[in-house]
C-alpha cells in the first residue's frame, strides 16, 4: 500500500485560505462560530479542520492534523474509534466514539477538536478526505486541489520526503535545514519545509523522536504479568499463613490430647 | 435517641443532593459543552480530575484493608474491613457516575465492553472499573444478605462466604492494575504535562500514593463515624496503621523527588514559578507534613492528631491528582481552566449522595461491628423494614429531608445559567 502524505511549503503559501474553504465545503463542517470566550475563529475548531496561521512578514503556515505514523490519539482511543489507515490517514468512526476526549489530551500537536456546542458532541479533525478518496469521488484531498500556489502537494511519503530534501538542498538560504514532520514523535504524514522554525506547532518545543504510543506500551505490556504475579504472590502468602495457623492449632490440640492421655495413665 | 449531628449533616447533604439533581438534569439535557467550562485546550476538567482520579484513589482503602485482614490474617484489623469495602464500592460507583456525566455520549459508556483496543491505557482502566465493581458487589453483598432471613438468600450468602478469599484476591489484583493504570494514562502526554508532574514511573507513583491515601481514608472514616454516632472508635488499630503510613509516603517521596533529580528537573521546583510553588505546597501537604505527624507518637495516638494527619494525606493526594490531570497542562496550552458552577455542584452532589448511602448502610446494616455480634443481630432482624431503625428516623425527619431536597433542586434552577432549560 502506498503511504500517502502532504508536503506543505510555507514559502509558497500566499494565505488565500482556498484550502480552508474547500475543506469546509467537502466535509460540511458548517459556519465558524466563536465558542464561549474563545473569540478567535481562525484557529482550528470543530468547523475548521485546517487553517492558516499568520506570522509576521507575510509568513503563512497551514495547520491541520499531522496524521502521525504512530498516532498517540489512535493508541489512546479505548474503543478504537480513531485508527491509522495503511493509506496514511488517521480516520475517525463516530459510531464507536463515547466522548472520553483522551485523544484530545494525548495529541502532541493539540489537534482534535470537539463539537462543544452540540448536545451530542463528536471529535472533529482532518481525515485527509479519506472516505471521498476511497469512494473514488476525488483523487486527492480537497485542500490540495484548491491550492492555487501549489504550496501544498499530495503524494507518497517517501517521494515527498525526497522532494523536500531536494528543495532544501537547492535553496539552502530559503529554508530552515529541516523537514518538519520527518522525525518528530516518530514521523508524521504531513510534512513541512519552511523558512521559519515550526516548533511552535507542537504543544512543546521539544517533541522528541520517540513515538508516543511506545511510552505507554512499555507499561501496558507488563499488565498480564503483573496481574498474575500479584495474584500468585498474594495467594501464596495467604496459603502459607493459613497453613501455619492451621498447623499451630493442630499442634495445640495434639498437645492437649497428649496431656489428657498422660493424666489418664496416671 | 436524638442525634443532632446526624440530622444536621443529613439535612445539608440532602440540600446539596437536591441542588446537584437539577445540575445533573441540566447537563443531560443541554449537553457537555454548555454545562462545563471545558474547551479544546482543556478537554478534561473537574469531573475527571476529581470524581474519577480522586474517587478511585480514595477507594484504595478497600483492597489494602482486605489484604491486611484476609491475606496476612491480621485479625485485629477486621473491624475496618467492612467500612473499607463499602467505601471502595461507593467510591467506584461515584467514579462510574462521574464518568457518565463527563462522557460526551454518556449512553455509550458500555462501548469498551465490545470495542476492544488493548493498546490504550484507558481501555485497561475501563475494564478494571467494570470488573472491580462486580468484585466489590460480591464482597459487600453479604452485609445485605445476612439481614434477609430467607432460605434462597441465605444459600447465596453461604456460597459467597466460601469464596471470600477468591474475591479478595481478585480485588487486590484488579486494584493494583487499576490504581497504576490511571498513572499510565499520563505517560502519553510528555509534551502536555509540566516536567514536575510528568513521570516515566507514573504508574508506580499513582499506586504507592493510592496505598497511603487508602490507609488515611480508612482512618478518617472511622474517626468521623465514631464522632457522628458517638460510638467507640478503633483508635488503637488506627494508630497501628498510622505507624506504617510514613513508610509508604516516604517511599513515594523518595521515588518522586529521585526521579525529578535524575531527570535534572529539580531547578523547576526552586525557580520561583507558580508551578514550583504549587509543587512545593502539594508535596508539603500530601507527604512531608503527614510523615512528620505520623512519626510522632503523641500525635499518632491522639484522635485530633490522627484526624489532621490523615486529612492532609487525603487532601494532598486529591490535590496531586488534580495537578496531574488538569493544572500541570496550563503552561503547555496557555489556557487557565476553572470548573463551571454545574461541574462543581455535580461533583459535590455525587459526594453527598455517596455519603448519604454510606450513612444509610452504617445505620441499617452491620458495617461497624465485629463478626460475632453480626450473626446475633442478623437473627434478631427479620427484615429491613421492621428493623425499626429506618422507622426510628421518624416521619418528621423524612419530611425535613424531602423538603430540603426539593428546596435545593428548585433553588438550583435560579443559580444555573440564565439561558436555562
Amino acid at each position: 500500500m502506498r503511504q500517502m502524505a502532504i508536503l506543505n511549503d510555507t514559502t509558497k503559501c500566499i494565505g488565500c485560505e482556498e484550502c480552508v474553504t474547500a475543506c469546509k465545503k467537502i466535509n460540511n463542517t458548517g459556519e465558524d462560530k466563536p465558542w464561549r470566550w474563545q473569540d478567535k475563529i481562525d484557529d482550528l475548531s470543530a468547523s475548521r479542520w485546517t487553517t492558516i496561521i499568520r506570522k509576521p512578514d507575510n509568513q503563512f503556515i497551514r495547520h491541520q492534523c499531522r496524521h502521525c505514523l504512530e498516532p498517540a490519539c489512535a493508541s489512546a482511543c479505548l474503543v478504537g474509534a480513531l485508527t491509522k489507515t495503511p493509506e496514511g490517514a488517521v480516520v475517525y468512526d463516530k459510531e464507536k466514539c463515547m466522548g472520553c476526549r483522551y485523544c484530545m489530551m494525548s495529541c502532541p500537536f493539540g489537534i482534535p477538536r470537539y463539537s462543544w456546542s452540540s448536545t451530542v458532541p463528536y471529535i472533529q479533525k482532518c481525515i485527509l478526505c479519506y472516505d471521498n478518496i476511497k469512494s473514488g469521488k476525488i483523487s486527492e484531498p480537497a485542500c490540495i486541489t484548491a491550492c492555487p500556489a501549489q504550496a501544498t502537494i499530495y503524494g507518497e511519503r517517501k517521494e515527498l520526503l525526497a522532494e523536500a530534501h531536494h528543495r532544501i538542498k537547492n535553496y539552502p538560504d530559503r529554508y530552515v535545514n529541516k523537514v518538519f514532520g520527518e522525525e518528530e514523535v516518530g514521523g508524521t504524514s504531513i510534512l513541512y519545509v519552511s523558512s521559519l522554525n515550526l516548533d511552535f506547532l507542537g504543544l512543546n518545543k521539544e517533541l522528541g523522536e520517540t513515538a508516543l504510543p511506545d511510552k505507554t506500551w512499555g507499561a501496558l505490556k507488563i499488565v498480564p504479568g503483573l496481574f498474575s504475579g500479584v495474584g500468585i504472590v498474594m495467594g501464596g502468602i495467604w496459603w502459607i499463613i493459613e497453613r501455619r495457623m492451621r498447623l499451630q492449632k493442630l499442634n495445640q490440640t495434639d498437645l492437649l490430647d497428649e496431656s489428657e492421655e498422660n493424666e489418664d495413665e496416671k | 435517641m436524638k442525634n443532632n449531628k446526624i440530622i444536621t449533616l443529613k439535612t445539608i447533604l440532602w440540600l446539596l443532593t437536591g441542588i446537584a439533581s437539577t445540575a445533573m438534569v441540566f447537563r443531560l439535557i443541554r449537553g457537555l459543552g454548555v454545562s462545563t467550562n471545558l474547551t479544546d485546550s482543556t478537554p478534561w476538567g473537574l469531573w475527571i480530575g476529581f470524581d474519577v482520579f480522586s474517587g478511585v484513589a480514595l477507594a484504595a482503602g478497600g483492597f489494602i484493608v482486605c489484604a491486611i485482614v484476609y491475606i496476612f490474617h491480621l485479625e485485629k484489623f477486621r473491624p475496618l474491613a467492612r467500612p473499607a469495602v463499602l467505601t471502595a464500592f461507593l467510591g467506584y460507583i461515584a467514579v462510574a457516575v462521574g464518568l457518565f456525566f463527563d462522557l460526551g455520549v454518556p449512553w455509550r459508556i458500555w462501548h469498551p465492553a465490545i470495542y476492544w483496543q488493548h493498546h490504550s491505557a484507558l481501555f485497561e482502566v475501563a475494564w478494571c472499573v467494570m470488573l472491580y465493581l462486580t468484585v466489590l458487589l460480591l464482597e459487600f453483598s453479604p452485609v445485605v444478605l445476612e439481614k434477609i432471613n430467607l432460605k434462597p438468600f441465605q444459600t447465596i450468602l453461604h456460597f459467597l462466604k466460601r469464596f471470600t478469599i477468591v474475591f479478595v484476591l481478585l480485588g487486590i489484583m484488579l486494584s493494583v492494575l487499576h490504581q497504576s493504570s490511571l498513572g499510565t494514562l499520563f505517560m502519553l502526554m510528555p509534551s502536555r504535562l509540566h516536567p514536575l508532574w510528568y513521570s516515566s514511573i507514573q504508574p508506580l507513583l499513582f499506586f504507592i500514593s493510592a496505598v497511603g491515601l487508602g490507609m488515611a481514608m480508612v482512618t478518617l472514616e472511622s474517626l468521623t463515624t465514631s464522632w457522628l454516632y458517638n460510638r467507640p472508635s478503633e483508635q488503637k488499630i488506627l494508630s497501628k496503621i498510622g505507624l506504617y503510613v510514613p513508610l509508604v509516603l516516604g517511599l513515594y517521596f523518595i521515588l518522586r523527588i529521585g526521579e525529578i533529580y535524575y531527570n535534572g528537573h529539580l531547578v523547576y521546583i526552586f525557580e520561583g514559578s507558580w508551578e514550583g510553588s504549587l509543587f512545593i505546597s502539594e508535596i508539603m501537604i500530601s507527604t512531608i507534613i503527614p510523615i512528620i505527624f505520623f512519626s510522632i507518637k503523641s500525635i499518632r495516638e491522639s484522635k485530633p492528631g490522627l484526624f489532621v494527619a490523615a486529612s492532609m494525606v487525603v487532601l494532598g493526594f486529591i490535590f496531586h491528582r488534580i495537578d496531574v490531570g488538569i493544572i500541570s497542562s496550563f503552561q503547555a496550552t496557555g489556557e487557565i481552566y476553572f470548573p463551571s458552577l454545574i461541574e462543581i455542584l455535580t461533583s459535590v452532589g455525587i459526594v453527598s449522595i455517596a455519603m448519604l448511602v454510606f450513612l444509610f448502610f452504617v445505620e441499617n446494616f452491620s458495617v461497624y461491628q465485629t463478626e460475632e455480634e453480626e450473626t446475633e443481630e442478623a437473627q434478631k432482624d427479620f427484615n429491613i423494614i421492621s428493623n425499626g431503625r429506618l422507622l426510628d428516623a421518624g416521619l418528621g425527619k423524612e419530611r425535613r429531608y424531602s423538603f430540603v431536597y426539593i428546596l435545593g433542586a428548585s433553588l438550583a434552577i435560579f443559580i444555573l445559567p440564565q439561558n436555562g432549560f
